[in-house]
């Protein structure tokens, strides 16, 4: 067995911002006065904010230490289903920090951003293509805002054809984030099981699907990490009925290159390019949530939306039809400019090497580990396995006691407690970029895990012991909310 | 491709382990109907210095006009309206270089995020302080989805339908409030604005089932609402006080929102740090009375112990939230802007409250030199409100003409207002802030007067 490697390092303790600094202190390089003080009235001056004043070297070091106590994909794997935690190049970086992109005021004159909007154009037609839908929007501002884009799509579609509805099926394998945003468009959720394998099957959408649903909120492959092989008959059977397909392509990283989503029903599709196409996660965003449509769709996607004429760029809301606008500007271009480097480094075959990696590495984990740990779907996976606590309930060890213990043997835990079919679940998507020695390593700490469940409980329970803090009082915070200092 | 580690053997070995033959092998679950039978049709991919190559033109490229097609010197512009120039800190970009920030997700498992998580319990504190308020949150996208969750906020505590936003706002907001609003049925209520360019909130007094009003302060035009009058008005009325934003930074010199009964303030936080970045991605700055902590959208980060009695912090009151309360949550909002709230903590960090005080002082100064000069220059100023580092100018109706032209010599002459605004032709939002020095905006006005 690989021997996993231990976290070493040095904690510093490092106190609450205020609780460091000294007035008079500063950390900014002022910019020169050169204009007299203009009158202030009194009516309007407020006393400013009280911040604690701290120099350069102050703020640096707080933040240094700071980030000692996290963990990122920079510091080792970070298996979290559903997330896609995969390698974030570093020159996608360096690009999103060019000054005549970073520095770009979105007010500006299209005739002063030509290259700004050449490169959102291009992105469209590059996630059209990889999707295999046929219009793009780069608006939304994450996955969820893209979701919610997809229900206004929706909704604008049948109001232009004087259509009310009023529910929407959600399957028990849908992304958790589904409902709420169909909720803020006045849908109703329905929701509905999975088949026996884990997958939906078209009886179950049939038996719901009615007059009175605007359709189905799909994701696929869907949270078991199981592709829905049904698609296309679920679709042909809501399109039947007047409905349409949304189908949630946060795990798009299993399919590139191998799944065409146009032809599989789909009518319209959110990505997430902070998951699939590299761009960091941030502790939490910024994100960026494309929504890509079918033709039909493609009238009541956001404004502005960019259009090109003799290889010269310009924004347009002159879409009667659109569902508004959904961002401040056009969306997180910042974001954007990440995702479209990682896709002009990789091409065609390296996209699609990328997604075959992905599930390799998932479907060898879930071999790896199924004696260990319970598989409650034991088929080929996409890009993430999913595993329960059921063996190691036995000896009181949940799943919480175990993720908690990986961490002290170097390893970020996988998703806990989602997807929800499954009681005490473990979802593991490793990605494409971690190497077989690096899968081997966390196989290893998770079977070392396993078998200090059956003989060293206690270790589990009072996990983790090598982190900055020991397990911490969620209730607490919860019952005593203290939400500033 | 140097992203992907697997060698040859690699790929043997695990197939093997796996049980397959080959990589199509792995993907026998999708149907004939939904695969892709020809490769995709990709541009070939490129080296990193052809990347490299290829981004540094497109940064480049700016002006079609210019020999070339490049103009590579940044324009002088006044412009602002909800997106603002200011001076970045480098200590500030090379912090952000830690990636175990920016390469960490959400942090759902606390033990292995604290610094994130004291990062933005220090943010929510700091925001919490400039804006007046109680409580914060973790931050939501951007100023104006900030803005459409407060109003969806104001009808879930009232349960009342309607909601009235100033024609003051910024019309983008405006809009995005609309499509957040419209398909679940509320009703909005645009309130005018008077002569001194501030909302005029008069004809809410006899208004049925409103649940919010949400003005701007300093609003779209760059005036200063006189925000404690709209909260006298909305107490003696019992109807919520929504305060937005879009230039935090006035709140180093003006009063705050929560002092003049704001029960919520929202906005973008764009100008704390964050590059311009084309418009996005911002920064969502949220907060509310305490009262109204459990109905906020988004996350929270709250303090607590570990198992040795150790301060510690973690995401907190999720009940509130899509993952558990569904279709009943708060909002549906999930990955937010993490890391731009980080950046917002570490500017204001760096700033402080001195410094904040004396940029803001300087934002103000000189916004208020390039006003004074132009209407010495004869030009009408149509809003006789205070204003912070934005105000409107009525230009003579041929001003079109020295626009484009000031644009050939890569300089802005702000924002005309007529697209959103037809009453207000050749009206322009001008912006001043600290990274334009006295020797632009007297070259600006010259040129204007040439």
């Amino acid at each position: 067995m690989n021997k996993p490697l231990a976290p070493t390092g040095l904690n510093q303790d490092e106190p609450l911002l205020w609780e460091t600094g000294s007035p008079g202190r500063t950390g900014f390089s002022m910019p020169r006065r050169d204009v007299e003080p203009f009158p202030l009235d009194d009516g309007i001056a407020g006393e400013g904010p009280d911040f604690p004043d701290l120099n350069e070297m102050g703020v640096v070091r707080h933040y240094t230490r700071l980030s000692q106590w996290n963990f990122g994909v920079d510091t080792g794997m970070y298996p979290l289903g559903s997330c896609t935690m995969k390698y974030n190049p570093k020159i996608n970086e360096k690009c999103s920090q060019l000054a005549g992109l970073a520095g770009l005021h979105p007010m500006l004159p299209a005739g002063m951003t030509q290259g700004a909007l050449r490169l959102m154009a291009e992105l469209e037609r590059l996630l059209a293509e990889i999707t295999g839908m046929d219009a793009v929007s780069l608006q939304p501002a994450a996955g969820a805002q893209g979701e919610l884009a997809g229900m206004l799509l929706i909704h604008a579609y049948l109001k232009s054809r004087n259509v009310t509805r009023n529910k929407i099926i959600i399957p028990d394998t849908a992304h958790g984030t589904n409902p709420a945003s169909a909720a803020l468009c006045g849908y109703r959720p329905v929701r509905i099981k999975s088949g026996d394998e884990g997958i939906l099957t078209p009886e179950a959408v049939q038996a719901v699907m009615d007059e009175d649903t605007a359709g189905i909120m799909i994701t696929n492959p869907n949270t078991l990490g199981l592709f829905e092989e049904h698609i296309k008959e679920i679709a042909d059977r809501v399109h039947a009925q007047g409905g349409q397909v949304y189908c949630d392509g946060a795990n798009m990283n299993a399919i590139m290159g191998m799944v065409h989503m146009g032809n599989s029903g789909v009518d319209v599709l959110h990505l997430n390019l902070h998951k699939t196409f590299s761009a960091p996660h941030g502790g939490g965003g910024p994100g960026s949530g494309p929504v890509c449509v079918a033709r039909h769709l493609a009238p009541f996607l956001p404004v502005p939306r960019i259009l090109e004429k003799d290889g010269v760029y310009h924004l347009s809301e002159d879409f009667p039809q659109s569902l508004g606008r959904l961002h401040s500007f056009f969306g997180n271009f910042g974001v954007m400019i990440k995702a479209y480097a990682y896709i002009l480094s990789l091409g065609a075959a390296g996209l699609k090497k990328s997604s075959q990696l992905a599930v390799l590495n998932a479907n060898y984990i879930k071999e790896k580990l199924k004696k260990v740990f319970h598989l409650p779907y034991d088929r080929p996976c996409m890009h993430e396995c999913v595993f329960s606590d059921k063996f190691q309930r036995e000896y009181k060890i949940t799943t919480l006691d175990m993720a908690k213990r990986l961490m002290d043997f170097g390893f970020h835990p996988p998703t806990i407690y989602f997807p929800l079919v499954v009681d005490g679940a473990m979802m593991i998507e490793p990605t494409e970029t971690e190497s077989l020695e690096e899968i081997d390593r966390f196989v290893g700490a998770c079977r070392m895990v396993a078998t200090e469940a059956l003989e060293s409980p206690d270790l589990l329970r009072g996990a983790p012991k090598r982190c900055k803090v020991e397990r911490l009082d969620e209730t607490l915070a919860c019952r005593q909310p203290c939400l500033v200092g | 491709m140097r992203y992907l580690p697997h060698t040859p053997e690699d790929l043997a070995a695990m197939l093997q382990a796996v049980g397959v033959h080959s990589m199509a092998e792995l993907f026998s679950t999708v149907p004939d109907e939904c695969a892709r039978r020809e490769p995709l049709d990709l541009p070939e991919p490129l080296t990193e210095w052809e990347l490299d190559a290829h981004m540094a033109a497109l940064s480049d490229k700016r002006a079609i006009h210019a020999p070339g097609g490049h103009a590579r010197s940044r324009p002088i512009a006044f412009l602002g309206a909800g997106r603002y120039e200011h001076f970045i800190p480098e200590s500030i970009n090379y912090l952000l270089g830690r990636s175990e920030f920016t390469t960490a997700y959400t942090p759902y498992q606390p033990e292995m995020s604290q610094g994130t998580l004291q990062a933005i319990y220090e943010y929510q504190t700091l925001t919490s302080r400039l804006l007046g308020l109680e409580v914060a949150n973790a931050s939501l996208y951007d100023g104006a989805s900030a803005l459409a969750e407060a109003l969806l906020m104001a009808v879930r505590i009232t349960r009342k339908k309607k909601v009235a936003l100033s024609r003051a706002i910024h019309p983008h907001y405006r809009q995005v409030v609309r499509t957040y609003l419209d398909p679940a049925g509320s009703e909005i209520v645009e309130l005018p604005f008077v002569e001194s360019g501030r909302a005029d909130v008069s004809g809410l007094q006899g208004v049925e089932d409103l649940a919010a009003v949400a003005v701007q302060s300093p609003n779209f035009f760059g005036c200063v609402e006189d925000l404690t009058a709209v909260g006298d008005m909305c107490r003696e009325s019992g109807i919520l006080f929504i305060s937005a934003f879009t230039e935090p930074l006035a709140y180093g010199i003006l009063k705050d929102p929560g002092s003049q009964g704001a029960h919520i303030a929202c906005g973008e936080g764009q100008s704390l740090g964050i590059p311009e970045w084309f418009g996005g991605p911002g920064l969502g700055m949220f907060a509310c009375k305490r009262q109204y902590m459990r109905n906020m959208p988004g996350r929270l980060v709250g303090q607590t112990l570990d198992k040795q009695g150790r301060r510690g912090f973690v995401l907190t009151l999720a009940t509130r939230e899509q993952h558990i309360r569904r279709e009943k949550a708060t909002s549906n909002i999930c990955t937010n802007s993490s890391l731009c709230a980080l950046t917002a903590a570490m500017y204001m960090a760096s700033l402080g409250g001195t410094g904040i005080r004396e940029l803001a002082r300087l934002n103000y100064d000189k916004a208020g030199y390039l006003k004074q000069a132009l209407r010495k220059a004869g030009f009408r100023i149509p809003f006789d409100s205070h204003c912070f580092n934005e105000f409107v100018v009525e230009f003579p109706p041929d001003f079109e003409a020295t626009y484009d032209r000031l644009l050939k010599k890569n300089m802005v002459a702000g924002l005309p207002l007529s697209p959103w605004y037809p009453e207000l032709q050749h009206h322009y939002l001008l912006c001043v802030t600290e990274t334009r020095t006295r020797a632009d905006i007297d070259a600006f006005v010259k040129e204007v007067l040439s």
